[in-house]
């Protein structure tokens, strides 16, 4: 790399859910570019999926897409959707990075997001953004707000790719945006920086037979719920169990499905799940009124503004019960999901005979983190969280100068922590770019040596 | 194909139906089972006081005889299984133990021999395929319960062949024979176990809830490879239908039983008549025997 050259003010953030986004909104905001790469055809990531934040309840959509939509139109971020870093090169001030977007086989040049071409798409396939509760089309925008808000074709469902049929997608398209012949694109982008944000997936609940995931259809996972909840989810908010769409009045909640379980899955603790369970029970009394919610828990952990207050709300005037003790096991009797469990206060065996389950999964890194922490040779955990050069003092900094870390990646987290460490690293990225731009000098202030 | 086989004190007595099902079925399936030239109890219960050494010679004995013959050795019997199995794992990675153990019964053995159930020789050996293939009975009208039992799949970190709460190869064993797997949930609880020597009622109870939430499931029989659970699945039944009104008597066979009949074998030599539900009106009726 050329020394001589001048550092690149420009940075690459990996992710767009709420950390990606939240730092490349503060550094364009201060003047600098931003190259904003996701994987998924549009912004947003699981904050998107999202019913309503704890402990406010705010609509996570109504806070997010504000964002999304001012990232997705700001003049110095650009977005790189539908693709992956592939291959870094260079040092601080000076990084290559190769991005290789996947063939969404739309021209989104050409494309005015009109929807037409999902509206009469005949093919349906179940929507893994809609965690299995929903259909989408086999040519789809992720969600009615996506940004951008263009789509792209599902080459295993298509009928076109699977069978060599139909193409009724390219008929109706007013502006002949559909390509079926499109090709994956390379694309190198030359940087100063790197803040990795690409945040969680949940631990896969089908190691853990005891609890029935995947084998009794009415036990989803927190995410699948959150779509119920969601008022843009597939049932539009209200809460039907998968089975057979009847709205379920007895619904047991079970914490730590794969946390905390040293023996059997992850050990550590996931953080977020004691808050949106405690969320979800609360929202389901709101929802059916002469529901039961129940929670088997470990220990209720609440260590947050205004938490321990709204696990009260819960239990005070929701009405939620809380069991204290693990569940054994999960079955399927008749059209009811029956619940074996202990109350470890009362010492009793527990049986609930419930129509649905919702079980809070393990807070597990994105599978793809490992090849990134490869590819920037970063190092990461026994469980493939990345690891920040130092936990106590430098959160969002690692190993590698120019390189930085915000959100799930490194250990599991809520939105406002989240959103803190996402600013933090901005403001490490912007404390180098400032120095390399002449800004502090122009101040009169000395910028640290760890920036340099 | 040759493997050393331990058939254990029940197969030789009580179970000689089990057993002899099992040698005549692999035979069939080109697999000689070839009994230990010398063997003995297995213990019956793996010892889980750390420090009870002496409970182990007896199982480590016949994991001695049992790599004169070879690198493996097939398990009928769950509880043998159990038994050997975790026996081995100790000599295999407790090194004190095997020194004092091994110091004991003069011998010189460091868990090399791989203890295998049926079940996983059917499996890997002959392969699921294969043996759809050498099945000459249609068992297509059959709905079988799998029964695992408590000892063929725990504890998982040390059995860890199949998932311990969600477990497949009987399904696998029962849907490669031809016939219907009855889906039932509790096919990996309790039947009561030794309970029953002190406490009939709760052995009787614990083995309701599985035979009950069986027949409820369309099962026409029950299939297991552990002889306590056979008897006290099997043993209770008019009890049962006695207390529980409705409840009708199911059948409960071994594997090797249900193989040598889906291989087409003469069953007269597998004591069919020997259990207390007898199993052969089921049989007869879908045209198996």
């Amino acid at each position: 790399m050329s020394e001589d050259k001048a550092p690149i003010t420009r940075v690459l953030i990996i992710g767009a859910g709420i950390a990606g986004i939240q730092a490349a909104l503060d550094i364009a905001n201060s003047g600098y570019e931003v190259v904003l790469v996701e994987r998924e055809p549009s912004i947003g990531g699981r904050m998107l999926q999202l019913s309503e934040t704890f402990p406010t309840l705010d609509c996570a959509q109504c806070i997010l897409t504000p964002r999304t939509v001012e990232a997705g139109h700001h003049e110095r971020i650009r977005l790189m959707t539908f693709s992956e870093v592939t291959g870094i090169t260079g040092d601080i001030g000076h990084f290559t990075a190769t991005v290789q977007r996947k063939p969404a086989s739309v021209n989104w040049d050409v494309c005015t997001g009109c929807g037409l071409c999902q509206e009469k798409c005949p093919t349906k396939v179940t929507s893994p953004f809609d965690r299995g509760m929903g259909k989408r089309k086999a040519i789809y925008t992720l969600s009615p707000q996506a940004v951008p808000n263009k789509p792209v074709i599902d080459r295993e469902a298509c009928t076109w790719f699977t069978r060599g049929k139909c193409r009724l997608c390219e008929k109706v398209c007013p502006v002949h945006a559909i390509d079926y012949e499109q090709q994956a694109s390379t694309t190198q982008v030359e940087v100063g920086a790197v803040i990795i944000a690409t945040g969680y997936t949940l631990y896969g609940l089908e190691n853990l037979g005891e609890y029935g995931y995947g084998q009794v259809p009415d036990v989803v996972d927190g995410l699948a719920f959150e779509r119920l909840l969601s008022a843009s989810g597939p049932t539009a908010g209200k809460v039907r169990r998968p089975s057979d769409g009847k709205e379920p009045k007895q619904v047991v909640f079970i914490q730590c499905a794969g946390s905390r379980a040293p023996e059997t899955a992850m050990p550590y603790c996931s953080k977020i799940c004691c808050m949106y369970t405690a969320k979800h029970a609360m929202l389901y009394k709101h929802r059916v009124h002469d529901g039961t919610a129940y929670i088997f828990y470990i220990d209720v952990r609440a260590a947050g503004k205004r938490y321990e207050e709204f696990y009260h709300r819960a239990t005070e005037e929701d009405r939620v019960l809380y069991v204290r003790g693990k569940v054994a096991r999960v079955f399927r009797e008749g059209d009811q999901v029956v619940v074996w469990g202990s109350d470890t206060l009362s010492g009793a065996s527990v049986e609930i005979a419930a129509d649905m389950v919702v079980l809070a999964p393990a807070m597990i890194p994105h599978p793809e983190t490992l090849r990134l922490a490869e590819m920037f040779g970063i190092p990461a955990n026994e469980y493939g969280f990345l690891l920040p050069a130092e936990d106590n003092i430098l959160p969002v900094e690692t190993v590698r100068p120019g390189v930085f870390v915000a959100g799930a990646v490194t250990s599991p987290k809520d939105i406002p922590e989240t959103v803190a460490q996402a600013s933090a690293a901005a403001a490490k990225v912007l404390a180098l770019f400032a120095q390399w731009s002449g800004v502090p000098e122009a101040m009169g202030i000395s910028v640290g040596a760890d920036a340099s | 194909m040759r493997i050393p086989y331990y058939p254990g004190c029940t197969l030789n007595t009580k179970a000689k139906g089990f057993d002899r099902a099992a040698r005549q079925s692999f035979a069939a399936l080109g697999i000689e089972l070839a009994e230990l030239a010398s063997w003995n109890c297995c213990g019956a219960t793996f010892p889980l006081s750390r420090d009870n050494l002496l409970d182990l010679a007896g199982p480590v004995r016949n994991l001695v005889s049992a790599a004169a013959e070879g690198d493996k050795l097939a398990v009928a019997c769950s509880t043998c299984f159990n038994v050997l199995k975790r026996s081995n794992l100790v000599m295999r990675n407790e090194e004190d133990k095997r020194e004092k153990i091994n110091f004991f019964i003069e011998a010189d053995y460091a868990g090399q021999v791989e203890v295998v159930h049926l079940l996983e020789v059917l499996r890997d050996e002959v392969g699921w395929d294969t043996l759809a293939k050498a099945v000459k009975k249609d068992l297509s009208a059959l709905a079988v319960a799998p029964y695992y039992g408590c000892m063929f799949l725990r504890p998982p970190r040390e059995m860890g062949f199949d998932n311990h709460e969600n477990p497949q190869i009987l399904e696998n064993f029962i849907r490669a024979l031809g016939a219907q797997v009855a889906d039932y949930p509790h096919r990996a609880e309790c039947c009561g176990n030794y309970i029953a020597a002190f406490d009939l009622d709760t052995t009787q109870e614990m083995s309701y809830l599985i035979l009950a939430s069986a027949r409820k499931a369309s099962a026409d029989l029950i299939v297991t490879s552990c002889p306590l659970c056979q008897f006290n699945l099997d043993r209770w039944q008019q009890d049962l239908a006695m207390k529980h009104g409705g409840f009708r008597p199911i059948p409960v066979l071994y594997d090797s039983q249900l193989l040598a009949i889906a291989l087409g074998l003469d069953v007269t030599p597998f004591d069919l008549d020997r259990h207390y539900v007898d199993p052969r009106p089921v049989l007869a009726e879908k045209g198996l025997i």
